[in-house]
């Protein structure tokens, strides 16, 4: 038996690697160090992996606000995002509204940028907007606690919920917006539960995570399958990946580059 | 400063003392003549979890270390790309409470709240992590 | 000496009642929002802060606004400041306490707010804001008390303790400057996004805490014939009159950039502020009397003989306090929010339970300094008996 506490604790160690796990199953680790197997942690086989996911959204292959929809209500709903419309006031029904993936005009998309004599579609399809994920996030410099964080791997900043101490820094660092706090408990706005996700708790802040949890079994975004292929996704440090080869060959642009984010997330216009 | 030794009200004072202390040590002098001792919960497996024999680790480890093991599957789940545990003799699971832990121990009342209840804990992951899947399903 | 407290009149407890009582109300009200979550408030996704942290940033300034007595008094000998240099200090704890209930009311997950030392970030302004602000109130509790407690017996205090007052000095600047950093490090917030943002939370600060002191040593001589001294009272108000009209040329300055440049991104927040956005404008009435206020308590400060007549200087002095709330504890985090980055008006209005979590914690606030001013006031007169 004490063997084997010995092997889980050296799980422990290897996690303990990592950024910030608890200095007391540093200080249990230390103990470790038995002979039989240890029990590991890995990746599943299929998982999607990248230097630097990025994604190219094609706002040409959009004909209706429906496909837009569609994509949003896709993402929202294996999320659990919540929806408070059935049961609150409007005013608060949009105070506390959530959002990972929504569509904005394209003068608030890109502010700044304003045209009075723009091209039609743009002018009246409006454009998906969602967290950047940044290649030097302001809300990850912000965290106090390094509840919202970039992933080394694979450069996808996402949320620790469970350390999130809800001051909501993160949200006044993005310049996107991209970022929505649980002003109470999500559980009533959710219609219909997706047990492959958790649902969130009140007090923390919430965004995008590039289906992290879809990648590592295998699977592309949610919004890029409901997209039609509107929508691709691929690593951006591949030459010969998807997303470099639309980069190639379109003219592209990104939101507010002036502010030295580096956002991840590409329209093709 | 000037320095005091005299105590006033000395009546007042030692009888509050030792209301103070009586009212402190209730619980210790009350479960010494009345009380008798509360039998430690055993949780409840279900008959999978019976059939499965063996946890991700043995039982006894389980038991003491489960907190600690949860712990290292939310770091690695969250913070990184790792999802699978391989216990130490081979075998995988998906590092997921709701859809590996609940999926044998679906009866969260008989076999997580008896003792979480009984130690007086009171863990925050059924506040997003489904509590009961098949129920829901 | 914390049995001075105990020992006061009807009135005394009475005060003490009173705030217990809109403490316990707060409290209440606090609960429903540590229940239900912060959807309480009147904040949202465009404007995710509010009236707490507003609160927060105007205490920080009234706290660091008593290093302008404690540095003419230890640095340069300057003996009048003597007998109000410790309400000074006390002044400063109790305003960070209030900073930090704020803050504490603020969190959405306030019971893991330990989070922030479990996992030390130094590139996070609040990670240094914990640090400064803790670090600040000891040294006030400490500094202040134990040269109290010297008082008392006659005696000096501690030699350790002088090395603490000169590092509380700096000390004083570094928590302004770093709730300022909170702010104007954030790229995408325009209003916030300028260099000058730290020096005008200072200047404010400078200010808005003594002309604070004034009033409140003005109360202690109506109520306990504690005399300040004319002396430190006119030296005060001359700080006061530099601090304010450095405010006022510091948001000139601002306002010159964003209007002569003319770049929507730092315009559209002032002209939300002063003349209402997309027919927006819960603030613009606020603004004006906060700039009118201001204005007229620096004409007014700037005239010796109004400044030498104690009824008008209290006057401007409250003038000149309630100027400076709306600008920052109004104005500054609102108008930061607003238009949002992505440039849409949607307004923040605290709402009622907000309001009263709001005056709950300045009764808090409230009971630590009359706690503190009590203890105070009975040292100097068993020294001056």
């Amino acid at each position: 038996m004490e063997n084997s506490r010995r092997n889980f604790l050296k799980v422990a160690g290897v996690a303990a690697l990592g950024v910030g796990v608890k200095p007391a199953v540093n200080v249990l680790s230390a103990a470790g160090g038995g002979e039989t197997p240890a029990a590991k942690v890995a990746k599943h086989e299929n998982a999607l992996t990248a230097k630097k996911w990025a994604m190219v959204i094609d706002t040409r292959k959009f004909e209706s606000e429906g496909d837009l929809d569609k994509i949003i209500e896709a993402c929202h709903s294996i999320h659990n995002v919540p929806d408070f419309s059935e049961i609150d006031t409007p005013e608060r029904v949009k105070r506390h509204e959530i959002k990972w993936i929504w569509k904005e005009e394209y003068k608030h998309a890109f502010p700044g940028n304003e045209n009075e004599y723009l091209n039609d579609r743009l002018k009246y399809l409006p454009f998906l907007v969602l967290c950047n994920h940044c290649e030097d996030p302001p809300c990850v410099r912000a965290c106090p606690t390094q509840a919202t964080f970039k992933r080394e791997e694979d450069g996808i900043v996402l949320m620790d919920f469970h350390r999130c101490i809800g001051c909501r820094f993160c949200m006044a660092a993005c310049p996107y917006g991209s970022r929505s706090f649980n002003f109470r408990d999500p559980k009533p706005g959710i219609e219909k539960q997706n047990l492959d996700f958790p649902t969130r708790m009140k007090g923390v802040v919430e965004k995008c995570n590039f289906c992290a949890e879809r990648l590592a079994v295998g699977k592309k975004p949610k919004c890029v399958e409901a997209s039609n292929g509107a929508i691709a996704f691929g690593d951006l440090d591949d030459p010969n990946s998807e997303v470099r080869e639309l980069l190639r060959e379109n003219f592209t642009i990104r939101r507010k580059l002036s502010l030295g984010t580096g956002p991840v997330v590409y329209y093709i216009v | 400063m000037s320095k005091q030794t005299q105590v006033y009200d000395k009546e007042i004072v030692f009888a509050g003392l030792a209301v103070f202390l009586i009212i402190v040590t209730f619980p210790f002098w009350y479960n010494l003549v009345l009380g008798k001792a509360a039998s430690a919960p055993v949780p409840e497996l279900t008959k999978e979890a019976k059939a499965a024999k063996t946890c991700v680790l043995p039982a006894a480890e389980m038991k003491s270390e489960h907190m600690r093991i949860l712990d290292v599957w939310r770091h690695s789940v969250v913070r990184q790309v790792k999802r699978v545990y391989t216990t130490p003799d081979g075998r995988d699971f998906e590092m997921s409470l709701t859809n590996s832990c609940l999926e044998c121990h679906y009866n969260k009342t008989e076999f997580c709240d008896k003792c979480h209840t009984y130690a007086s804990v009171d863990p925050y992951c059924w506040d997003c992590h489904i509590d009961n899947p098949k129920e829901i399903k | 000496m914390l049995e001075i407290a105990l020992q006061g009149s009807k009135k005394y407890y009475g005060w003490i009642g009173a705030l217990a009582a809109v403490i316990l109300v707060g409290f209440a009200f606090y609960l429903y929002q540590f229940t239900f979550g912060l959807g309480v408030t009147g904040m949202s996704r465009d404007v995710s802060w509010g009236f707490y942290i507003a609160q927060f940033t105007f205490l920080v300034g009234v706290a660091a606004g008593g290093v302008m007595l404690v540095l003419p008094y230890y640095l340069h000998n300057y003996k009048a400041f003597g007998k109000i240099t410790i309400l000074g200090e006390f002044l400063a704890v109790s305003a960070i306490s209030m900073c930090l209930m704020f803050i504490i009311a603020d969190l959405g997950q306030p019971m893991r707010a330990l989070n922030v030392i479990l996992y030390p970030t130094p590139g996070s302004m609040l990670f240094w804001d914990m640090i400064v602000l803790n670090g600040y109130l000891l040294l006030n509790i400490v500094i202040g008390w134990k040269v109290l407690e010297a008082e008392r017996s006659g005696s000096k205090p501690p030699s350790w303790i002088k090395p603490l007052i000169y590092l509380s000095i700096p000390w004083a600047f570094g928590i302004h400057t770093v709730t300022a950093y909170l702010y104007c490090g954030l790229p995408g917030r325009g209003f916030w996004l300028t260099a000058i943002l730290a020096p005008r939370f200072l200047a404010s600060a400078f200010a808005s805490g003594p002309a604070f002191l004034i009033l409140l040593t003005f109360i202690l001589r109506k109520t306990t014939k504690f005399d300040p001294g004319k002396e430190a009272i006119q030296t005060l108000s001359k700080i006061i009159t530099y601090a304010l009209i450095a405010n006022l040329f510091f948001f000139a300055c601002e306002v010159f950039v964003a209007l002569y440049s003319n770049i929507p991104e730092h315009i559209d927040h002032l002209k939300y502020l002063f003349f209402g956005l997309h027919g927006h404008g819960v603030l613009v009435p606020w603004m004006w009397t906060a700039m009118i206020l201001m204005v007229l308590a620096a004409i007014l400060l700037l005239n010796p003989a109004i400044r030498k007549n104690e009824t008008m200087l209290a006057f401007t002095c409250l003038i000149l306090f309630i100027g400076t709330w709306i600008d920052k504890g109004l104005g500054m985090i609102s108008g930061g929010f607003v238009p949002s980055p992505l440039h849409h008006v949607n307004e923040y209005v605290p709402t009622i339970p907000e309001l009263i979590i709001t005056v709950g914690i300045y009764a808090a606030g409230f009971l630590v300094l009359t706690i503190l001013y009590k203890i105070v006031i009975g040292v100097k007169k068993e020294v001056a008996a």
